[in-house]
């Protein structure tokens, strides 16, 4: 509760002194969710409500003598309460109008008695103690940022045993109280990140466009708009400092045309109307007198009707776009726009998101991509203090699901966006550049505009002529791009494919293939209808035509409306047929030569196209899998880099996965490995990635030799997208145990440690992901050790990029099964850091986290004592059991069996609540995590009374129906457990009500001598019962 | 009567037969087809002369009609270039020697052809004021404009800058070879001299198949 007063409510005055709780939103459902917790805190826990305050909680009250009835003395305005404290103070004592309370069950009673007051007491009572935990419990329990050690205190005193009751209740009490805390805060935190976040940046261009309203005579809005402060500070703020802490970004006096003028402040929180700052002045001027308002414009609607009446009438297109995307665009200068086998994400956040943001640009592959970070956002994300607000969580998840929206392209079946995983080098909607005045254009501009004249009023003769000149200008230069573009070349070159005149179409063609390389020319040319008149092309007899149309498509195509153009117009049929030549006799005619650059250009075209999971299926039926297969056996390396550029891409589809299995590609791809090309051996490499997944396909990796030149292919490692490529290609294929084999071998994992630093994230996910594999070996497990690779790997853990945390965790699981790497993860502190992955939001991470714990907490030395040093580990863990993913459940309840060997930590994870939650997980049907579930309830059979507890939860029961399940590892878990739980004889009962008899019977003849032996003792203990019961009924 | 026609035949045959082997992309047969075809164009021409072949106005109907050229100077020049002993008439070889380069002609035979075509003067060079005699039709006329003429000066100047690589301010034919090698399109720079592949089709379809079938 002290954390989320202190850091979610909203206070008046944020430094301390006598704050009011303001009237907010936030305020309100806090309030009211304490209060709620009050209300029911003496019948939930009777026990600790009855715990005596360290300090009596004082306040200012309402409430009167007359409110108070039965169990309390009145004494004219004084009450007592009749409740005493063990010296026979009243625990409730009223001298109006202030009110002190020794305990929680007064405090619930005193919320029933004040009735509608009773929100009105709550705050009062918050309002004068500031942090009521550190009254209640003691000062040393006071709210203290950072590590809380005050738990383990008193988990200290449980031991030491002197006052254990009291000690014991305490604990519950504060355990109780925390919990509280942390839902307030994940409530508020809901609501907060809900709430705008106003950056400097974006005031400040607001504050821009409403003075541009203020100077037009007639159609003005406002009079004027003024900064109180002409001082600038680096980041942004024009507020002093004192009070940038409070997130207050400038003040305001701005003058609408029909009100009084306004003071407002501006801050990250939103703006409003403060008590009139002019100056620096007076503290209390800085107060908030109005609601919060999302922006400056939405304030000044509701408080000026004129502004509100006037401000629609401006232009307001530019106000509409958010202003912070202009500075935070950094653009991306790429040399080669090639598929890549990973995506990034476009997140258009806030300021705080920024940073991140900026990593995440420049982690992204491909050592040629140039970045121009705006260095203006750079200095102020570094420079903002606003960065503790606790942002980063939520935007967090909020990413994360932006990803899992996305991931299922196709499923959904809307034609519009149907897009493959592949999708990552997509056209984002640049600015438009264009340049204002003419004064400044360059020569090229000029002469390209008389070109264009005459190619509109040209004959046959005058247009070649001027094709040709036009294509002596650097046509790779942008200038030129939108030279033609600007003087409305594109629209004549695009008629002049409509004509008759070959020679006019071709001379067109070479203009556009190479102009379409500008992502603004390629959205100008899809928008003129130029897709729709090339595919018409591709059915000409010419063949010059054909295969120029081809490759301008192929260049056009990299955004995916205009791929989606090309196949409803019937392209990718078209272009499938273009593919359809002999690439393979010796010696070509001159003919054949031209035939070859068709298929060439059209397996170009369909590598652009594939980028769209629609297009991946187009060509598959328009019978385009053979056809590539045949061309994949072609010796030319610009023939296969399309080639196996669209097989690696349409490798992400099930259907071509097979197909390049079954037709025997991956022959030809691993002969390719071998070539000196390194894009062709980067898309092979590719291509091997995602076709590895099926278990066939890495023998035949293995059978047709493909291993060793994939090590080999790791000395490369300048290149990263190859390296990326060749890494991806090596873990898929180590899932196959023989496989690993052979890399052991070829001493593939002693590269692999090499390259566990200074790599960019594609490559690590990859290297870390096949170390994983590798380590499943227990030879391999001490060569990581020996290259001293479990340092690096153990570092990766603190990372954030969630698919390599997910190989990391396995990879380091991995590793920790052997003794001597599990003291060098110990001593790299490697478990904690395990641990605290288990908060990360991302449930294959936690998953994945858990289950690499398990071997931890078996292997490492002490481990009962590691795990209670991790401050609310346990408590973690336990909660991680209401999560709703399966595989997160049965890494928890593996982690949990092994947690629970140690007694200690069985009784604290026992107080957590584990059995109760455990007991209500029994009804999956999942045989994974029943054997997991089984065995962490075996385990926790052994403390105090959770054999009874289990019972009377109701585990019992779905537990001997696991014993049908046909999984023989769930049966032996299970017998375990229900051999436990037979100790209790109510359980006895229930299991043989249900029939387990019969069923043990059977198990107790399995080979499986630890199943054999749980199910006999268990029907013993049955047995057992029985007699007794006999024996007590006839003896 | 048929003892004519089977000396014609004879004839026909021999002269297909000789004329075959002096030219390049026609076989026998093909020659005996176009022998026929230009026996047919000549057949109502009554009172020809021994040698006469086609004159200019019949050989630019040909053009016009069969080839879809429009250019009445370049249509000129074409039949210049046909006619290779320069006595106006198109002789039966003259006819299929031109043909061989006009509907099978190799980029070599062709650039030879063009250059021809547009040397006008033919000095061996193609000057400015060749090319802009054969370009002044080229690009429409703004009535606004000053100069009428300015855009096909320009259009001149374009052209030399692209082609003429000695600058000597006119195209030798080594000029005209090399641009044409680098640029194909540059073949016809100065005006639409050969068919296109669409006529050349209709017209060896009419010319080899329906002419045997007759």
């Amino acid at each position: 509760m002290g954390v989320a007063l202190t850091r979610a409510a909203q206070w008046t005055t944020a430094s301390s002194g006598i704050g009011k709780l303001e009237i907010t939103p936030v305020n309100e459902s806090l309030l009211k969710e304490i209060l709620e917790f009050v209300e029911q805190f003496s019948s939930r826990h009777p026990q600790e409500a009855k715990h005596v305050f360290k300090e009596p909680l004082q306040w200012t009250t309402s409430l009167e003598a007359s409110d108070f009835k039965t169990e309390y003395d009145i004494s004219g305005p004084a009450v007592k309460s009749q409740e005493t404290d063990r010296d026979g103070h009243p625990m409730l004592q009223l001298t109006p109008p202030s009110i002190s309370v020794h305990s929680f069950s007064q405090l619930s009673k005193i919320v029933q008695l004040a009735t509608d007051k009773k929100l009105k007491e709550v705050r009062a009572c918050l309002e004068a103690n500031r942090d009521p935990v550190a009254k209640m419990l003691g000062p040393s329990f006071a709210t203290v940022e950072g590590e809380d050690s005050s738990v383990l205190r008193l988990l200290e005193k449980v031991k030491e045993g002197d006052q254990a009751k009291e000690t014991e209740i305490k604990v519950k009490l504060l355990i109780l109280l925390q919990q509280l805390d942390t839902q307030l805060l994940s409530n508020s935190l809901k609501q907060i990140s809900q709430d705008v976040r106003l950056s400097p940046a974006t005031v400040k261009n607001d504050v821009e466009l409403l003075k541009s309203f203020c100077s037009e005579g007639e159609k003005r809005v406002l009079t004027s708009v003024q900064y109180t402060s002409d001082y600038e500070f680096t980041n942004g703020c024009r507020t002093p400092p004192w009070r940038q802490v409070h997130g207050e970004i400038c003040y305001l006096v701005i003058k609408p045309c029909d009100t009084q003028p306004l003071h407002i402040t501006c801050s990250t929180a939103g703006v409003f109307l403060n008590g009139g700052i002019r100056q620096e002045g007076e503290e209390n001027t800085y107060d908030r007198t109005s609601e919060v308002y999302k922006d400056l414009a939405t304030l000044l609607k509701s408080t000026s009707p004129h502004f509100a009446e006037n401000i629609n009438k401006q232009d307001f297109a530019v106000q509409e776009e958010p202003p912070t995307l202009k500075v935070q665009h950094v653009e991306l200068v790429d040399a080669e726009e090639q598929g890549q086998p990973q995506r990034s994400y476009e997140h258009h956040e806030k300021n705080v998101h920024e940073k991140a943001r900026q990593q995440l640009v420049q982690n992204k592959p491909g050592g040629k991509k140039k970045l121009e970070p705006s260095l203006k956002w750079k200095n102020l994300g570094l420079a903002s203090p606003y960065e503790y607000v606790i942002i980063p969580l939520s935007t967090c998840q909020q990413s994360h699901i932006i990803k899992r929206c996305k991931t299922p392209g196709g499923v959904g079946g809307v034609d519009d966006f149907s897009e493959s995983s592949s999708e990552s080098e997509e056209d984002e909607e640049q600015p438009e550049r264009r340049t204002e005045s003419n004064t400044d254009l360059p020569s090229e501009y000029w002469q390209i505009q008389k070109l264009v004249k005459y190619l509109k009023g040209g004959n046959q003769t005058a247009t070649v002529i001027a094709l040709c000149s036009m294509r002596d200008f650097n046509l790779a230069q942008e200038t030129c791009q939108l030279a033609i573009r600007d003087v409305g070349g594109l629209e004549v070159l695009i008629n002049l494919l409509d004509t008759e005149e070959i020679k006019c179409k071709i001379g067109s063609l070479k203009i556009l293939k190479e102009i379409s390389r500008n992502s603004q020319i390629r959205r100008a040319i899809a928008d003129l209808g130029g897709l729709q008149t090339m595919v018409k092309i591709l059915d000409s007899p010419d063949k010059d035509l054909k295969y120029l149309a081809a490759e301008t498509i192929a260049n056009v195509a990299k955004f995916r409306r205009a791929r989606r153009t090309v196949r409803q117009h019937g392209g990718i049929k078209r272009l499938v047929e273009l593919l359809d030549c002999v690439p393979d006799s010796a010696a070509l005619t001159e003919e054949q030569e031209k035939d070859v650059e068709v298929a060439r250009c059209g397996a170009l075209a369909l590598w652009s196209c594939s980028k769209s999971t629609r297009n991946k299926e187009a060509i598959r039926k328009a019978g385009g899998i053979p056809l590539l297969a045949r061309l994949l056996k072609s010796p030319h390396e610009n023939m296969l880099i399309p080639v196996v550029g669209t097989l690696q891409e349409c490798a992400s589809e099930r259907s071509y996965r097979i197909a390049i299995q079954t037709e025997g590609m991956i022959e030809d791809l691993v002969k390719n490995l071998n070539c000196d090309n390194h894009e062709l051996q980067m898309h092979c490499a590719s291509a091997i990635f995602k076709c590895a997944e099926d278990k066939r396909t890495r023998d035949l990796v293995r059978q047709c030799e493909g291993l060793q030149p994939l090590v080999t292919l790791l000395s490369q490692a300048d290149n990263k997208q190859l390296l990326a490529a060749t890494t991806g290609a090596i873990w898929k294929c180590s899932i196959s145990m023989e496989n690993v084999a052979k890399f052991q071998d070829y001493k593939a994992l002693e590269t692999l440690v090499g390259l566990l630093t200074d790599q960019p994230e594609e490559v690590l996910v990859n290297v870390v992901g096949a170390l994983g594999e590798g380590a499943q070996k227990p030879a391999n497990r001490a060569t990581i050790r020996k290259c001293g690779g479990i340092q690096p790997l153990v570092n990766l853990l603190t990372g954030t990029n969630q698919a390599l945390l997910v190989n990391v965790t396995k990879a380091v699981g991995a590793c920790a099964t052997e003794l001597e790497n599990m003291t060098i993860i110990d001593r790299l502190d490697g478990v904690r850091l395990l641990w605290s992955l288990l908060k990360n939001p991302n449930p294959d991470v936690q998953a994945s986290a858990a289950w690499a714990i398990c071997p931890c907490i078996e292997n490492a030395k002490d481990s009962g004592e590691m795990v209670r040093s991790f401050v609310g580990g346990l408590e973690l863990i336990v909660n991680l059991l209401k999560s709703t993913n399966k595989e997160v459940l049965a890494s928890v309840c593996a982690a949990i069996a092994k947690i629970a060997k140690d007694e200690e930590n069985l009784a604290v994870i026992t107080d957590h609540g584990v059995v109760p939650m455990l007991a209500k997980l029994t009804n999956t049907t999942d045989d994974k995590l029943r054997r997991h579930l089984a065995e962490a309830i075996a385990r926790c059979c052994m403390w105090g009374s959770n054999r009874v507890l289990f019972g009377e939860a109701g585990a019992v029961s779905p537990l001997v129906r696991y014993l049908k399940s046909k999984d023989s590892s769930v049966h032996q878990a299970t017998a375990q457990a229900l051999f436990q739980l037979s100790k209790d004889p109510n359980n006895c009962i229930t299991m043989h009500d249900n029939g387990v008899v019969k069923l043990l019977l059977g198990m107790m003849g399995s080979t499986d001598e630890v199943l054999q032996e749980a199910a006999a003792g268990c029907v013993a203990n049955i047995r057992r019962l029985a007699l007794a019961n006999e024996k007590a009924r006839y003896g | 009567m048929a003892e004519m026609s089977a000396m014609n035949r004879k004839l026909i045959q021999n002269l297909a037969e000789t004329l075959s082997k002096q030219v390049k992309h026609f076989n026998k047969t093909e020659a005996e087809c176009l022998i026929r075809l230009f026996n047919g164009l000549l057949g109502d021409q009554s009172d020809r002369r021994v040698g006469n072949g086609l004159d200019r106005g019949k050989f630019r109907n040909i053009l016009h009609n069969t080839f879809g050229m429009t250019d009445d100077m370049i249509m000129d020049r074409v039949f210049r270039a046909f006619d290779k002993d320069n006595d106006s008439y198109v002789s039966v070889k003259e006819w299929i020697e031109g043909l061989s380069i006009f509907l099978r002609g190799t980029l070599d035979e062709k650039i030879k052809y063009c250059f021809d075509v547009y040397d006008l003067n033919g000095d061996g060079y193609i000057s400015r004021e060749e090319m802009f005699h054969m370009l002044k039709n080229s690009l429409i006329r703004q009535p606004t404009e000053e100069d009428p003429d300015e855009g096909i000066k320009d259009l001149v100047e374009i052209t030399l800058k692209k082609m003429d690589h000695d600058h000597d301010s006119r195209l030798s034919y080594a000029d005209f070879e090399k641009a044409v090698r680098d640029e194909n399109l540059l073949l016809e720079a100065f005006g639409t001299c050969l068919p296109d592949a669409k006529s050349i089709l209709a017209f060896e379809q009419h010319a080899f198949q329906d002419t045997l079938e007759h």
